[in-house]
């Protein structure tokens, strides 16, 4: 096919070019590699426009404070002198509470649902999963607040600091004065909030795993739960990265369940029983009264911090996802 | 039969283009979310009144609403806290404040075994907020609440996380009550770096951490005090003595300071002298350019401050707004006609 049409190119450039390209445009191969590609720009120009109008509307913050801007632990209105580790502290450690919290338990699930449960068990708890994940946050926010927040003032808290507080070294993680708010707390609801996405996305994968590696693992004699976790889980890995990745995101980002829980104070310190403060919270409460231009300015710094920390977790990402294939030799 | 009806129409389609010739007024605003509730009110039966000017306002915040009138993309704004020099010498025109309604702040508190109302002297607001005093049964609260059975217990300090105009006006009142907070947090703002506490998002949010956690003590607007039987606390006031915030007090205070109300109108009006008066109030104001071109927007607007400064003051009350003192409803009147 495209042997002709070049013969017929090169014999009668003038008319035969478009000729040839209208033939090629009624396979409809043309017409959908056009809007794709129009489409994919459009993602990568939208980005860019993005990046564009956070790094010129910052340039008041960024000329100020420099580099210091990631290192300043004072946030003052008042006095003009903005500082973000608070904020990124905050941020890292709420989402890293709930990844540890989130991934373990919806992995667990989705083994189970994909490769233990009876199909029509798994297929309505699937559902029902799907559902949780379209909740809106503020709804987890209200969870939170009703009985996250009560629980571990009156319970977990207490209980928390009377056994590990007493620990060496780990111990200073849960020290100090309980209020039920904070980063533990703020974890926590965000954990209940990403593992639906975790579930979902990873119980897909795995069920996307072919018949013949788990009959072919049985076959060698390995048992079920051996054929599931040295075969299926590795054979699923990337799938369910990608999974989690795709919580880290929520997590990092999630405004209105974590300022209703986190204590909305902007401190960096040791006890996870602690109040803090996240970027995506403090953005939201601040933007809508934000008077002076530097405040304004280095709100919407914060935004570009935020951005580039998702930038950058997801490149690690990237690179983990590459270094565990190299290792375990499994196909992606 | 079918003659009479078309001249009905006729009649109807006639009226309907001068009613568009003489032209709607359209006028746009934006600023504070304090005063929506009675400026939404006042927008809709003032435009009931006269159906020919319509007033668009958005509930923006008072930062967004200075923005946009030096932007110039609405007609007039409205803050909760008077705009700064710094901020007037940025615009390209000149900007008049019009106080519309008076809005306080109340101490809100949750102790195990305390029921009744508590005595807060001014010492121990600033104290509590700035860290320095953090057991209930510190001698500066006991003291002023004699009988009272209060716990040796930390006090949970809860907070504003939003930027608010409620900041203001508590921040403003701390200030003037307490050198060290002036010096160590500054002046009245919308969001200050506090030393010590909680923050919850808007007057729900702080009453929610207040009602749930022991021991806690967090400030809200009266309106919303009020509106949700919330128990709140006396407050002392410069002569001394404890007054429990109410509409009534909150117009006195704005009326004992009448007489040192600038010209501009951009006043604090914290802690006052007078006996009855409640210290912890604040007006809140619109933002009018002093000069404005377009005749028919000009008069409009003017005509509507009046309308507000003598009809639309009686909506106030119903809606738990105080109102505005005779004395700073003369003095506005008069400044209305700076506006050209």
């Amino acid at each position: 096919m495209s042997a002709t049409a070049t013969t017929i190119v090169n014999e009668a450039p003038p008319q035969a070019g478009p000729r040839a390209f209208l033939r090629r445009l009624r396979g409809g191969d043309e017409i959908a590699h056009l809007i794709t590609l129009i489409f994919a720009a459009g993602i990568i120009l939208l980005t860019s426009m993005l990046v564009y109008e956070l790094w010129v509307n910052s340039h008041l913050s960024r000329a100020k404070f420099g580099w210091m801007f990631f290192f300043t632990k004072v946030w003052d209105p008042n006095f003009d002198n903005f500082g973000a580790a608070p904020f990124i502290y905050g941020t890292l450690v709420t989402s890293a509470i709930a990844l540890a919290i989130a991934v373990p338990l919806g992995l667990a699930s989705a083994i189970f649902l994909s490769e233990l449960a009876p199909r029509k068990v798994s297929d309505v708890i699937s559902f029902l999963i799907d559902l949780l994940a379209a909740v809106p946050s503020v709804i987890y926010g209200l969870l939170g607040i009703f009985i996250v927040v009560p629980v571990m003032r009156t319970t977990i808290g207490p209980l928390l600091i009377n056994t590990v507080g007493n620990i060496p070294y780990i111990g200073a993680l849960f020290r100090g004065p309980n209020y039920g708010v904070g980063f533990l707390t703020a974890g926590i609801v965000l954990a209940i909030m990403v593992v639906p996405f975790i579930i979902s996305v990873s119980r897909e994968v795995l069920l996307t795993v072919p018949r013949d590696q788990r009959e072919a693992a049985m076959a060698l004699g390995a048992t079920r739960w051996e054929s599931t976790w040295k075969v299926v889980v590795p054979w699923a890995r990337t799938g369910i990265m990608g999974s989690v990745f795709l919580a880290l995101a929520r997590a990092l980002g999630e405004t209105m369940a974590v300022t209703m829980v986190i204590g909305n104070a902007p401190t960096i310190a040791a006890s996870l029983l602690s109040p803090g403060d996240t970027i995506a919270s403090t953005i939201a409460s601040q933007f809508t009264e934000a008077t002076g231009d530097l405040y304004l300015s280095s709100l919407i710094e914060l935004g570009l911090v935020l951005f580039l920390i998702t930038f950058i977790l997801n490149g690690l990402a990237r690179i983990l996802i590459v270094a565990t294939e190299r290792g375990g030799g499994h196909p992606a | 039969m079918r003659k009479s009806l078309l001249i009905v129409l006729l009649a109807l389609g006639l009226s309907a283009l001068a009613l568009a010739q003489s032209g709607t007024i359209l006028l746009n605003a934006a600023g504070a979310t304090f005063p929506y509730p009675i400026y939404s009110k006042w927008f809709d039966v003032y435009h009931n009144e006269h159906p020919n000017v319509q007033i668009n306002y958005q509930s923006i915040g008072s930062g967004g609403g200075i923005r946009q009138l030096l932007a110039g993309t609405v007609d007039f704004g409205a803050s909760d806290g008077p705009m700064s020099d710094d901020q007037l010498s940025q615009a390209k025109f000149k900007i008049l404040h019009f106080p519309t309604v008076l809005g306080a702040v109340v101490p809100t508190y949750n102790i195990a075994g305390v029921s009744g109302e508590l005595n807060f002297t001014q010492k121990a607001l600033a104290g509590i907020y700035l860290g320095t005093i953090t057991k209930w049964n510190d001698a500066e609260i006991a003291k002023a609440n004699s009988g009272v059975n209060l716990p040796n217990a930390d006090i949970v300090v809860v907070h504003r996380s939003d930027g608010s105009g409620t900041t203001y006006i508590w921040t403003d009142f701390l200030g003037k009550v307490s050198e060290e907070w002036k010096k160590k947090v500054g002046n009245a703002s919308t969001s200050v770096n506090w030393p010590v506490g909680l923050g919850g998002k808007g007057n729900e949010g702080v009453t929610g951490l207040v009602k749930q956690t022991p021991n806690a003590i967090g400030y809200i607007e009266l309106i919303y005090a009020v509106q949700n039987n919330i128990p709140y606390g006396k407050v002392q006031n410069a002569a001394g003595n404890f007054v429990k915030a109410d509409l009534a007090g909150v117009t006195a205070a704005a009326a004992a300071n009448a007489k040192n109300i600038p010209a501009d109108f951009r006043v604090s009006i914290t802690n006052p002298s007078g006996p009855k008066v409640y210290p912890i109030s604040s007006f809140t104001w619109l933002l009018i350019p002093a000069q404005i071109q377009d005749a028919v927007k000009r008069e409009a607007i003017k005509d509507f401050l009046k309308w507000m400064l003598t009809e639309g003051q009686k909506y106030n009350e119903g809606l738990t707004y105080a109102q505005l003192p005779k004395e700073v409803i003369a003095k506005e009147t008069q400044a209305i006609s700076l506006i050209q």
